[in-house]
């Protein structure tokens, strides 16, 4: 190979290339390289300094959920053909992707009830921050009105991307659970370029999301942004039938693992009229030259390869292995089939809340509708009775104020219910939770 | 992947075998009433649907999703996963793209429970050996840099482009300093410039030299106490590395900017030369190129940054930090960071995969990949030299190449009336994916290379041949090209049409 080059030596090809000066004149200093097993054995041992959800009963969520993922997800997600190409951009060999983005497009559209949905983006997250960005771009206004019932990880990503993109971010304060309608109204006007709401919002509540969106259009008719839970869309009313024009959120739950935060997807969906501004990859149905059906990226305009500075988004390489994973697990579900886990959880978790509400120490921290996820006060330190609760094998749920920061939000506990927590997981939750609290406060008391 | 005769379609109606059968959507499958997923039964007693979800917030239409068996669904995608190619099937020298070989152990190591069932908001406390791996990621990642802070967040590389001129904002409006300008040469990737406009700054291009470097004479020009920053990456989508890189570090310093060094290309230089050594303050990773995860038809990727002290102040939160006491915890308390960029702490999956690609390579096995890439791809531009393709298909600048190179199309669409979009199409049929074509933009008819390390000598030997024969049949009979592909499971498909008439759904 030397000699077709011209070379005597692969140094050489450097040497000629790399000024002496900015060459590395040593090793790397990292460990030797391993044979296959030992790196598995490695990564195993740490995996086991991990406790999982596998490991302990998991009350997590504020944003991702242990749900089920079916095996079939994890085949198809292994499959060379999907696991190893990379971004379409040769539609006559990339057929199988593109017709996956196709069809994850339309189960969006579905779940959302709204007609744009792109290919995906990064996650929850920063999928709000998208909107907002678009929202600029739609309206050119400058401030954003951001209900504090977002969670916290997306009110400081969208903070963080809109000094960025040089817009100001005015949060709207909760009441009774849910946005404070009033203080909602008063802050929309006709600076405001987008309004963004959580729907259920960080604190388990389902929102008023007509009321919102209409306050919203009758204030200074922003875009209405809402962070939706896909889930939850298998009961509640999807954003498209309550005034929302873009929905945007975290996909995990459909079918992706939790992965200690990633990666997963966020979705985004949109009306018609914001089609040619939205960020991220679009497949579109077209023809070959034999006239037969096929699928192709388009509106590659809005795109930063072809648009560069005035590109709608800088996105590229985005989420496409976990939007199949969620094309895949829709299928699965099938249109009844989110029903009835909707209303599973919708059962279960209302039965958690009573009796994890009823217990001494404890009362919801609000009254509102909740869907999968409820706020619980408890009178007594959260990470210590977490703590407790950890030693008997079981975590409860979320320390919001280590989340938020909130002061109010301390004493706070989210506790959150997937199809894998059944009517014995919550009663045993309620007697550790029950005994955990009673031990702090009298712990306290002493 | 013969580079003989090329292949032709084998049925009476000259159809390939996968074009045959009209694409369908899972949604035009299955029937009423079927369905693949058992809910567990309610163990909870039964309460009035009005109690649970009051009527006004109920979905009054279901979502008309698939109703298909779990059979049915194990086919459909199946099917639909046999019309795409493959990087396990087959030549993948996508340019910027390092295609490499996506090892199965970095599978099943992020598969473990303790990986792939930790929830991301468990106590640090129990989630030591999570925290633990990316602090090791962190350290790796800082030596291979040669810069010492790092932080796993970004989601990928555009994400990490952004992080790194938010944080260059942030260190000049630290400093008082408000600085507009963002300087990117024109061979710059489209994420770049896309990038600095939604950090708030405006684009100023840079021109390249006749080497197929930066201008120096333009950088000195433009440069002025108004330029925040410069991005390049090195070795630029030339696939040729700046050797004025410390001329051009020394005049963006002396300005009181800052030099961004965009990682896609840190394939050809892991172990040999390192960005922060060069003078850059700002790296970001692409772990899905150089640290080969896999890249799922477009993502997931992960785009880590790396810093100098001076910037490291300003980096997102939180970073991984290891405590006096041995433990790992999440640094959250950064008082000038420029805040999160997204939700949890990145894409961990990726990290437990780049983490494990790190361990088994360790120091020598990286230099020695950066080499091997290297030399594949000076290899295989030598092959495309050679009479019958390089008269052609000429480099567009240099003699040797780093790890991908670029060549122009434009004698040969001049010579033989084929494109560079047709050769690409006409490779698809000979079993090999095209390069990157008609990217960087300033090379006419551009086709760009990178075969990475992980491929052989007679793999490279088969790609070189397979272009000689499409050069060879196109001196014959352009028309075989410009019609191509024809084995493929779609052909030539109209994105004009798609454009025009967006169908971006399934109608139901």
């Amino acid at each position: 190979m030397l000699e077709a080059i011209g070379v005597d030596s692969v140094n050489e090809i450097f040497d000629r290339q790399i000024p002496r000066s900015v060459r590395l004149d040593r090793p790397l200093e990292l460990p030797p390289g391993l044979p296959e097993q030992a790196v598995y054995e490695h990564l195993r041992a740490l995996a086991e300094r991990n406790t999982s959800a596998e490991q302990e009963l998991c009350f997590l969520g504020a944003g991702m959920y242990d749900h089920y993922v079916p095996a079939i997800v994890d085949m198809l997600c292994e499959r060379s053909e999907f696991l190893t190409p990379y971004t379409p951009y040769q539609p006559e060999v990339s057929q199988g992707t593109l017709q996956v983005m196709f069809e994850y497009q339309t189960a969006i559209c579905e779940l959302t009830a709204l007609p744009v949905s792109n290919a995906s983006v990064y996650e929850g997250p920063s999928a709000v921050a998208a909107a907002g960005y678009m929202a600029k771009l739609h309206n050119g206004r400058r401030r954003l009105v951001a209900s504090a019932g977002l969670h916290p990880h997306s009110l400081e990503t969208l903070r963080t991307h809109a000094h960025g993109y040089r817009m100001e971010v005015v949060e709207v304060p909760m009441r009774d659970g849910v946005t404070d309608a009033e203080a909602w109204a008063e802050a929309i006007d006709a600076d405001a370029s987008a309004a963004i709401f959580a729907q259920p919002n960080f604190y388990g509540a389902v929102e008023d999301a007509t009321a919102l969106s209409a306050a919203a259009k009758a204030g200074g008719d922003p875009l209405v942004v809402a962070q939706v839970d896909p889930i939850a869309l298998g009961v509640l009313e999807p954003p498209g039938e309550c005034g929302v024009d873009v929905a945007v959120g975290e996909g995990q739950p459909l079918g992706n693992r939790l992965d200690f935060g990633g990666p997963s997807f966020g979705f985004f969906a949109a009306r018609e009229e914001y089609l040619r501004r939205i960020p991220g990859r679009i497949a579109g149905e077209t023809v070959d030259v034999d006239g037969r059906r096929g699928f192709v990226l388009t509106l590659q305009t809005r795109e930063q390869h072809i648009r560069r500075e005035r590109a709608t988004s800088n996105i590229c390489t985005a989420q496409a292995l976990n939007a199949l994973a969620a094309a895949v697990y829709l299928s699965w579900l099938g249109g009844r089939g989110i029903v009835e886990l909707g209303e599973l959880l919708l059962a279960r978790t209302h039965y958690a809340r009573q009796v994890l509400g009823a217990l001494d120490g404890v009362e919801p921290a609000h009254e509102q509708p909740v869907i999968r996820e409820f706020a619980l006060h408890l009178d007594a330190d959260v990470a210590s009775v977490k703590r407790r609760c950890a030693q008997q094998g079981v975590n409860p749920g979320v320390d919001v104020h280590a989340l938020s920061g909130r002061a109010e939000d301390e004493g706070v506990l989210l506790v959150a219910i997937t199809e894998r927590r059944s009517r014995e997981d919550i009663d045993r939750l309620a007697s550790v939770l029950a005994a955990a609290v009673a031990a702090e406060r009298e712990a306290v008391h002493a | 992947m013969s580079a003989g005769a090329p292949p032709v379609p084998a049925s009476a109606d000259g159809a390939a075998p996968l074009q045959r059968e009209r694409a369908t959507t899972i949604f035009e499958r299955g029937a009423p009433g079927r369905r693949a997923f058992v809910c567990p039964a309610l163990d909870v007693p039964h309460v009035e649907a009005e109690e649970l979800l009051p009527a006004r917030f109920r979905r009054r239409r279901p979502a008309r999703l698939p109703e298909v068996t779990e059979p049915e669904l194990v086919r459909h995608y199946v099917g639909l996963s046999k019309r795409n190619f493959d990087l396990d099937s087959g030549f993948y020298p996508l340019g910027s793209c390092t295609m490499k070989h996506n090892p199965r152990l970095h599978e099943r190591a992020a598969a473990l429970p303790g990986h792939a069932r930790l929830h991301p908001l468990q106590d640090p406390e129990r989630a030591q050996g999570a925290l633990e791996l990316m602090w090791r990621l962190q350290g790796a990642l800082a030596e291979i840099s040669g810069l010492p802070h790092v932080c796993l967040q970004p989601s990928a590389g555009s994400a990490g482009e952004l992080a790194g001129v938010l944080l260059t904002r942030a260190y000049h409006e630290d400093r008082g300093e408000q600085r507009h300008k963002v300087l990117t040469p024109d061979t710059a990737h489209g994420t770049n410039p896309a990038t600095v406009t939604m950090a708030g700054l405006e684009v100023v291009k840079l021109a390249t030299d006749g080497d197929g470097g930066v201008d120096v004479d333009d950088l000195r020009a433009k440069a002025d106490t108004d330029v925040a920053c410069l991005m390049l990456t090195n070795p630029n989508t030339l696939g040729l590395f700046d050797q004025n890189i410390e001329e051009i570090a020394q005049i963006v310093h002396g300005v009181g900017a800052t030099l961004y060094y965009d990682g896609a290309n840190l394939n050809a230089v892991m172990g040999l030369s390192r960005p922060g050594d060069m003078g850059f303050d700002i790296v970001h990773f692409n772990l899905h190129k150089s640290f080969t995860q896999p890249h799922g038809g477009g993502g997931p990727g992960s785009g880590p940054i790396a810093t100098s002290e001076r910037i490291a102040p300003f980096l997102p939160r939180p970073l991984v930090v290891r405590r006096d006491d041995g433990s790992f915890a999440l640094e959250h308390e950064r008082p000038s960071s420029i805040g999160r960029l997204r939700g949890f702490h990145g894409n961990y999956g990726c990290f437990v995969r780049a983490y494990a690609y790190i361990c088994s390579l360790g120091a020598d096995g990286l230099k020695d990949a950066s080499e091997a890439a290297v030399l594949n791809a000076n290899y295989l531009l030598a092959r495309l030299r050679r009479k019958g393709v390089a008269e052609y298909l000429p480099l567009a600048y240099g003699e040797l190449c780093m790890h991908e190179f670029v060549l122009s199309g434009a004698p040969m669409k001049r010579a033989l009336q084929i494109k560079t979009l047709d050769l690409a199409k006409r490779l698809l049929d000979h079993g090999f994916h095209p390069p990157t074509v008609y990217f960087p933009l300033l090379v006419e008819e551009a086709l760009m290379v990178e075969p990475t390390e992980t491929e052989t000598r007679e793999t490279l030997d088969a790609f070189a041949d397979a272009i000689a024969a499409i050069l060879a049949e196109a001196g014959e009979d352009p028309g075989v090209a410009a019609g191509a592909p024809y084995t493929t499971p779609a052909r030539r498909l109209d994105e004009v049409a798609a454009a025009k008439h967006p169908v971006i759904r399934q109608a139901l």
